[in-house]
């Protein structure tokens, strides 16, 4: 080969880096495939996970059911090796997966468009906040008090470089969004609101009321959903008059993993298509007529639009896409409410065993789905290590965020804890 | 080529009404007391109109789709700038082990010490072969990694109280680098690149001025070939106060040979779904974390994963007052991360370097072997990627896209085409390292052909691809009807 | 393909074309231009009653490989816009000085046509474009 080039050695092919390594890289000696197993084997043993204790963590990453399907075919390397279908004609797998996801997230926010997958539900919500500037050409954004904390500081960070001004809508005694400050803070300068629900505290909220007053100001509704299998039993965003609706897709197929890879949702009215961040697949026909997939509107992404574009976004998560895309097929239309009606009573009957626990009780009258806040008689720290004593992961200590509250913990009942465990959790809580 | 390959209805025209694909409890609300209803005006009225399927039919469905597609796994893919090497399966066996896979990113500490142990070797590891001081792994991707630059850059000039307002960036970069820094509230100045296919230290120093925040730079640039004055360039935006980002999407070509930081680059983003074998998985997920020199490090977003030394305790510390905040929810793609790290540790530092060795060689003699047939406009100094253009072949009428199509019916995955903008039907060739050499005879030996079918039937190349399921596709039909989703019957 | 460049209009660097007469002006976007575009797809134009200001972009146009601003010629009023063109954008390429133009403008300084090109300057200007 190196006959072929011309040159006698490879050095010769790096003879353009004036300035080279000179010596070995300070890295670990190479491991055989065994030892390599091994090592990393170990490595995840000093890890607790959710398959031998039972977690109540919930906080914006879900442990839902995930199918036997799933995971053979997002690991066909068809699609696992594969990149961007920048050549539709040897991509229609990816493209028309990606068309299918596009309708299921549209379906289940009830909203007319999605795009093909954003980061993660907390980017999907900041770039929700940059379209609504974009559309609306203004500069304040209202932010629910019970919008996810994180999502909140993400935020934060993508607009520290806008002219942006964001204010913070509190909360009532009953867990949802304060209507009358929403209306003393909305003006003519107010791009959009954003209200999570079901919101940080798991509660679930019908923001119908709130998108003609938005509106009349010129402004939209951005509802974030950081639990969007509460969609299969609470109301859409679209029913409430959501302009855009962005969550968090993690829980359809894709394991907690630490909390990434994640699944950003990302959906709208199909009139701001063109303001939309992400990549989009549309339909189309070829030659011959038959139907086929292909990226639409890219002119608006970076790779044309550059520093016009509307957003920077360029490979996004579309392994996860698929696997929510498998997942949400295979639990079904029937499966998918059935689902989030399991969820919905399991939450329930801890949280009705635990308000009759001396000490304890609901801190929010609110309706919740999955997730509730249970306010502990004192160091709810305590608590949780008599809980790990037990092999259960009891839940978030909230305090780090939400002051106010007093010694809480934010409690999480999927489909997976087993019924046992309920029982468990609240004996250890009765002993207390 | 011969197989099978279905037409596939969508899943929603596979649907019918009753089928499920997954057994669920059928008696919900055993458990609740007294049947807990949640009041009525926040039940959901117009259920999410999924797909009602069989396991089988829809296990037959993603695999027809699947077949559909092109991949690593099939054969050659030569995608320029997205270093398309093969992706080792151990990636996937150890990112599903129940350890890493099913842990919650809020768990306490003491029970996911593997993890950030994992963690924090990586940064360890992304430091040593850029040359850095100090990592995050919180971006998702290689543009929220120069997002997260950006936003350094910014604060760093902040905390020195400058208020800087433009970017210098080369006409070759990449799209992300001018959105990047758009996203970052700044001007972008486009550098021109010289007839030799680098930036010049005069260029730069023709354009450095006090208001410039940073230089974007590629480095081996999006041409292939190296910047040699990238040192000197380093001095010149130094001295005016400026930074230096480098981005990394083309480490493939140096690991273990060069490391930026050493030049002077102040922070860089790696690609993992690039360099690091992560999968492409049709468009994501990947990672992009940004190194850093030591006085950068207290911008990084938080949290920051810290070893508490004696106890050797790993730890995430929160109380980074300069930090420019989050990027994300969590930690960042852990699950890429996992597999990175994996690929590291099986290659050593001495199999690094020779897989920068191997994809410069590779490249190299693909170069030698077209540069006869296909105008080369830049043509020395090529590492690891190879860019022609469609001078030649446009004299009669075939143009970049016709070759790219006509590559298909050899079975081969067509180069990136019309990137960088600064060549003119830009054929930008990556083979990476993990390609043989009769493999990449193979991919010459068509791009040969096609360069004689040009000149003898050149319609046979304007008409391409001929062996596909699908001819090309109307993408204006697709951009005016918009048709982004399926509409149901009712909906028409 | 021999590019169209009316000789009773006049340019702009931006490669729009102006019609006036008297102190209104029909603006559309040249030849050129959308050969260089390729086949619009989608078409962006200001509200009738607009106020528009020389050198800002009143609008845009897309393709499918790229969106271009398009920027006012002149400052003035809209007073009329070519509303079937936002349905069937390809009119455009087919006819860009005649069914494909934009909008139409009452001129509130007339002075400003002074800096507009003529059909040889702007032909001796694409020339040196695309040198």
């Amino acid at each position: 080969m190196l006959q072929t080039i011309g040159t006698e050695g490879l050095d010769d092919l790096f003879r353009t880096i004036p300035k080279k390594l000179d010596r070995p890289l300070n890295l670990p000696s190479p491991l055989t495939e065994i030892d390599l197993r091994h090592h990393l084997r170990e490595l995840s043993r000093k890890n607790r996970h959710g398959e031998e204790w039972t977690s109540f963590l919930g906080g914006g990453a879900y442990a839902h059911y995930i199918p036997s399907a799933v995971s053979p075919l997002i690991q066909r390397g068809e699609f696992l090796t594969a990149y961007t279908p920048y050549q539709p004609e040897v991509s229609q797998g990816t493209l028309q997966a990606i068309f299918e996801y596009q309708t299921m997230v549209a379906e289940i926010f009830g909203m007319e468009i999605a795009n093909a997958s954003n980061y993660d539900g907390s980017t999907a919500t900041a770039e929700a906040a940059l379209m609504a500037m974009r559309l609306t050409d203004r500069g304040k954004i209202l932010v629910a008090r019970t919008l996810h904390p994180e999502y909140r500081q993400v935020l934060e960070t993508y607009l520290s470089t806008q002219e942006a001004e964001i204010r913070e809508i509190p909360y009532r005694p009953d867990g949802t969004l304060d209507r009358q400050e929403i209306k003393k803070n909305l003006d003519k300068e107010t791009a959009c609101l954003i209200a999570p629900t079901p919101n940080f505290f798991g509660i679930v909220e019908d923001f119908s009321d709130l998108s003609p007053m938005l509106h009349q100001e010129g402004a939209l509704l951005v509802t974030s959903t950081p639990e969007p299998l509460s969609l299969g039993l609470f109301k859409s965003p679209g029913e409430m008059g959501a302009d855009i609706a962005v969550g968090e897709g993690q829980g359809f197929g894709n394991p907690l993993c630490f909390g990434g890879p994640s699944l950003g949702l990302f959906a709208a009215r199909r009139e701001f298509a063109r303001a939309m961040p992400g990549r989009l697949v549309g339909e189309t026909v070829d030659t011959e007529g038959r139907r086929g997939f292909v990226l639409t509107l890219s002119t608006r992404e970076q790779h044309i639009r550059r520093e016009r574009a509307t957003s920077n976004i360029c490979t996004n998560v579309a392994l996860c896409a698929l696997a929510a895309t498998i997942t949400l097929a295979l639990w079904g239309r029937e499966g998918f409410s059935r689902l989030a009606r399991i969820n919905y009573e399991r939450a329930e009957a801890l949280r009705g065993r635990l308000q009759n626990i001396q000490g304890f009780r609901t801190r929010f009258s609110g309706t919740t789905f999955n997730e509730f806040v249970l306010e502990c008689p004192e160091r709810p720290q305590e608590i949780l290590r008599r809980l790990r004593d037990q092999k259960i992961l009891g839940g978030l200590f909230l305090e780090s965020w939400y002051p106010e509250l007093g010694p809480s913990l934010l409690v999480c009942v999927t489909e997976l804890v087993p019924e046992d465990q309920i029982d468990r959790f609240a004996k250890v809580l009765e002993e207390f | 080529m011969k197989g099978f390959q279905f037409n596939e209805p969508l899943l929603f025209e596979r649907s019918r009404k009753g089928r499920r694909g997954f057994s669920l409890d059928e008696k919900s609300g055993r458990l609740t007391p007294s049947g807990t209803r949640p009041p009525d005006n926040l039940i959901r009225k117009n259920p999410a109109r999924l797909p009602e399927v069989s396991e089988p039919d829809l296990i037959r469905h993603f695999t027809r789709l699947s077949q559909w597609n092109f991949s690593i796994d099939t054969n050659f893919y030569p995608l320029g700038s997205c270093t398309m090497k093969h992706n080792p399966r151990i990636n996937e066996e150890v990112a599903r082990f129940a350890g890493f896979a099913h842990v919650h990113p809020y768990q306490p500490e003491e029970t996911v010490q593997g993890s950030l142990q994992l963690l924090f070797e990586l940064e360890r590891y992304l430091a040593e072969l850029s040359g850095m001081d100090a990592v995050t792994l919180q971006p998702a991707a290689g543009a929220h990694g120069e997002l997260c630059g950006i936003l350094m850059i910014r604060a760093f000039h902040n905390a020195n109280c400058e208020s800087r307002t433009k970017i210098l960036i080369p006409d070759s970069a990449h799209g992300t680098n001018p959105a990047s820094s758009a996203m970052g509230n700044y001007k972008v100045v486009p550098l021109k690149t010289g007839r030799d296919g680098q930036l010049s230290p005069e260029v730069v120093r023709q354009a450095i001025d006090r208001e410039v925040a940073a230089l974007m730079l590629t480095n081996p640039n999006t041409l292939g070939l190296f910047e040699s004055g990238i040192g000197e360039i380093c001095q010149i935006v130094h001295e005016k106060g400026g930074l230096v980002y480098g981005d990394g999407a083309n480490m493939n070509a140096i690991l273990g040979k060069f490391r930026p930081g050493d030049a002077g680059v102040d922070l860089i983003q790696m690609n993992l779904h690039k360099t690091f074998t992560t999968p492409h998985g049709g468009g994501g997920p990947g990672a992009g974390p940004v190194a850093v020199k030591k006085r950068l490090e207290p911008f990084l977003p938080i949290p920051r994963i810290v070893s508490d030394g004696s106890d050797s305790l790993f730890r995430l510390d929160f109380n980074r007052p300069h930090s420019i905040g989050r990027l994300r929810s969590f930690f960042g793609n852990f699950g890429m991360l996992v597999r990175a790290y994996t690929y590291i540790r099986e290659m050593g530092p001495e199999g690094l370097r020779r897989v920068a060795e191997l994809a410069v060689l590779n490249a190299n003699y693909v170069r030698a072997r077209l540069q006869p047939y296909y105008h080369l406009p830049f043509d020395h100094g090529t590492l690891h990627e190879a860019v022609f253009s469609d001078k030649k072949q446009k004299e009669t009428g075939v143009t970049t896209l016709d070759i790219a199509k006509r590559l298909i019916d050899f079975g081969l995955h067509p180069p990136t085409i019309y990137f960088p903008l600064i060549v003119h039907g830009a054929l930008m060739i990556e083979p990476t390292e993990t390609e043989s050499k009769e493999t990449l005879d193979e991919f010459c030996e068509a791009m040969i052909t096609i360069a004689k079918e040009a000149q003898e039937n050149p319609e046979q190349v304007k008409k391409a691809p001929h062996q596909t399921r699908l001819g090309r596709l109307d993408e204006v039909k697709a951009a005016k009807e918009l048709k982004l989703r399926y509409e149901f019957p009712d909906q028409r | 393909m021999a590019i169209n460049i009316p000789e009773d209009l006049r340019y702009t660097r931006e490669h729009e074309w102006v019609r006036l007469n008297g102190s209104t002006a029909i603006v559309g976007i040249t030849d050129y231009a959308q050969d260089q575009l390729g086949e619009i797809v989608f078409v962006e134009l200001p509200d009738e009653g607009e106020t528009l200001v020389k050198d800002d972009s009143f609008g845009v146009v897309e393709s499918v490989k790229s969106v271009s601003d398009i920027f006012s010629p002149l400052s003035g009023r809209v007073t009329e816009v070519n509303d079937p063109i936002l349905d069937s954008p390809e009119t455009i390429n087919e006819e860009p000085y005649g069914e494909g133009w934009l909008i139409k403008v009452e001129l509130s300084d007339a002075n400003e046509t002074e800096g507009l090109m003529t059909a040889e300057s702007y032909r001796a200007y694409i020339k040196e474009e695309t040198a």
